[in-house]
């Protein structure tokens, strides 16, 4: 295959999928024959653009093609009307000017395919494994790959929610303005945890999926372009931003994790965090603030710094005290607590840590373990710092954290 | 246009437990909501609570009969609404307005075809 080819092919899949399927399903008003037709076009790209050469929008040719496809399909009646009712929702070509070719992208397409995908109706992980197989393309295996379970359980789980969005009849539509709120919010969490899934995977030999980082930045970019008024979106975006331009440093050469204290900043992605920076300023003008919006600031503050000991410790702090009061979670109190201590000292980050001791929510966490044994081998306290690291391993899933911790363990 | 069943799951305990007063309120919130939701609505009623239930089982032996529910949960059916709506969005936006002060609901779609109508 023609190496050109295969790259504008890998690239129309990396950042037109969403765009193609949307567009088709607008046709076909049923998920699965649309993603028939989209995997049809993009089949039909290999040889035709081998042929007669890559063209100028790749995009409009996938979804013209896949359109085709859709429309041919009805016209012979190919579709299994019976299989599963039809989506349902405002959003869809159902006169005769269905029949007529369109393949400018109607903005509201993607919308209405990512709020469909991030209906609360849906449980999150169908909401996350929707987002990622229908607007981002990745096949089933990779999705399952990237949460841990077997390619079946998650053919079963897409199916089920799918089976679940024609069944119960979730409305094929951006939702209207009084609902928005709470719908985009859902939709941030979803990208998010695509894009902190990939950062730090949760288990496995690498650090980082760059399959899913990338496609939770693109996501990120779709959403801040088709709703740029969003402080939250534009929030997110910022957050993605400034914490992937920090991707080539956190393993060294070695493979080994390195702390923000030990990555070479001028190996930081300068262009992200400008665009992450100025994208935070903007977002942080609306009241109440987004809580991606207080990440993002909270990344911003890191980024800023020249050098790890430069760092606004206090500044970071002061965030995270805003971030707590609207969103209360013990992840964020923990997070709190270790700027606390870089702030005002070791102590006052094991009082700090000290009083989520109790929290359920992070028994099995092993960051908590770990910010516990640092700053307890800060008050030389060896003993007590030996027996937090060593517990922090125990919870631990990913090899390379697995790895550093160890290596901690063993330099005390 | 397609149905829905509204079922309200109870903690009988607690209707059980709850004063004459909260009682008369809540039926007058359910009288409330179905004046409401009037143009939606398709049917409903309150049910007698599970003692009064009596189970009824095929197998190979024949037709079981035993007093009570058949499945063994904390909470139960106490009562149910049949409405009609465009899409699930709009179904559940009824739905979070149905009155459940000692449970909760559940929201289901019919399956179409299937409705019996009496000829």
């Amino acid at each position: 295959m023609d190496a050109a080819v295969a790259a504008a092919l890998a690239e129309a899949h990396r950042q037109e999928w969403g765009y193609v399927l949307a567009a088709t399903a607008r046709v076909t008003r049923d998920l699965d024959t649309a993603e028939e037709c989209v995997q049809d076009a993009y089949a039909q790209a290999l040889t035709a653009w081998a042929t007669s050469g890559v063209p100028a929008r790749p995009g409009a040719w996938l979804t013209t093609v896949a359109r085709r496809r859709a429309m041919d399909m009805i016209r012979r009646n190919d579709t299994l009307r019976a299989k599963l009712p039809l989506l349902a929702g405002p959003g869809l070509d159902t006169g005769p000017d269905a029949l007529i070719e369109a393949a400018e992208d109607v903005p509201d397409d993607r919308l209405r395919l990512i709020f469909t995908c991030c209906h609360p109706a849906l449980s999150p992980e169908a909401q996350v494994a929707l987002t990622l197989r229908l607007l981002c393309g990745l096949s089933t295996a990779d999705v399952a790959r990237a949460f841990l379970v077997s390619e079946a359980t998650m053919a079963a789980r897409i199916t089920r929610a799918k089976k679940k969005i024609a069944a119960a009849r979730i409305p094929y539509r951006v939702p209207p303005a009084a609902e928005l709120p709470e719908r985009v919010e859902a939709v941030l969490d979803v990208v998010h945890l695509v894009f902190t899934t990939g950062h730090t995977a949760p288990a496995g030999a690498s650090l980082q999926r760059r399959n899913l980082t990338e496609r939770a930045l693109h996501l990120a970019r779709v959403l801040h372009q088709l709703l740029p008024a969003d402080p939250g979106v534009a929030g997110l975006l910022a957050l993605i931003l400034l914490t992937d331009a920090r991707r080539h440093t956190r393993t060294g050469p070695d493979g080994q994790l390195r702390l923000l204290a030990d990555q070479d900043r001028d190996q930081w992605d300068r262009d992200e965090i400008g665009e992450g920076i100025s994208l935070v300023k903007a977002a942080l003008r609306h009241r109440p603030p987004s809580r991606f919006a207080l990440m993002a600031a909270i990344a911003a503050v890191h980024a800023e710094a020249r050098r790890y000991r430069d760092t606004d410790w206090l500044e970071i702090a002061r965030l995270y005290d805003v971030l707590l009061e609207i969103w209360p979670s013990p992840v964020v109190a923990l997070n709190r607590a270790i700027a606390l201590g870089e702030a005002h000292g070791p102590q006052a980050g094991l009082d700090a840590l000290d009083e989520l001791g109790a929290e359920p929510q992070l028994a099995g966490y092993h960051y908590l373990a770990a910010a516990r044994g640092e700053f307890l081998r800060r008050l030389d306290r060896t003993g007590d710092a030996r027996l937090a690291f060593a517990e922090a391993l125990m919870l631990a899933e990913n090899q390379v954290e697995r790895d550093y911790l160890e290596r901690r363990l063993n330099q005390l | 246009m397609a149905g829905y069943m509204v079922l309200l799951w109870d903690d009988e305990a607690a209707w059980a437990a709850a004063s004459e007063q909260d009682v008369e309120q809540a039926m007058q919130a359910h009288r409330d909501f179905g004046a409401r939701y009037a143009h939606a609505l398709r049917g409903g009623s309150r049910l007698y609570p599970s003692g009064t239930a009596t189970s009824v089982r095929h197998d190979r032996a024949g037709i079981i009969v035993t007093d009570g529910v058949f499945a063994e949960t904390k909470e139960h059916i106490g009562g149910y609404y049949l409405l009609e709506a465009a899409d699930l969005d709009e179904a559940l936006a009824i739905a979070k307005a149905v009155p459940c002060p000692y449970g909760w609901v559940e929201l289901r779609p019919v399956l179409p075809g299937s409705e019996y109508r009496p000829a």
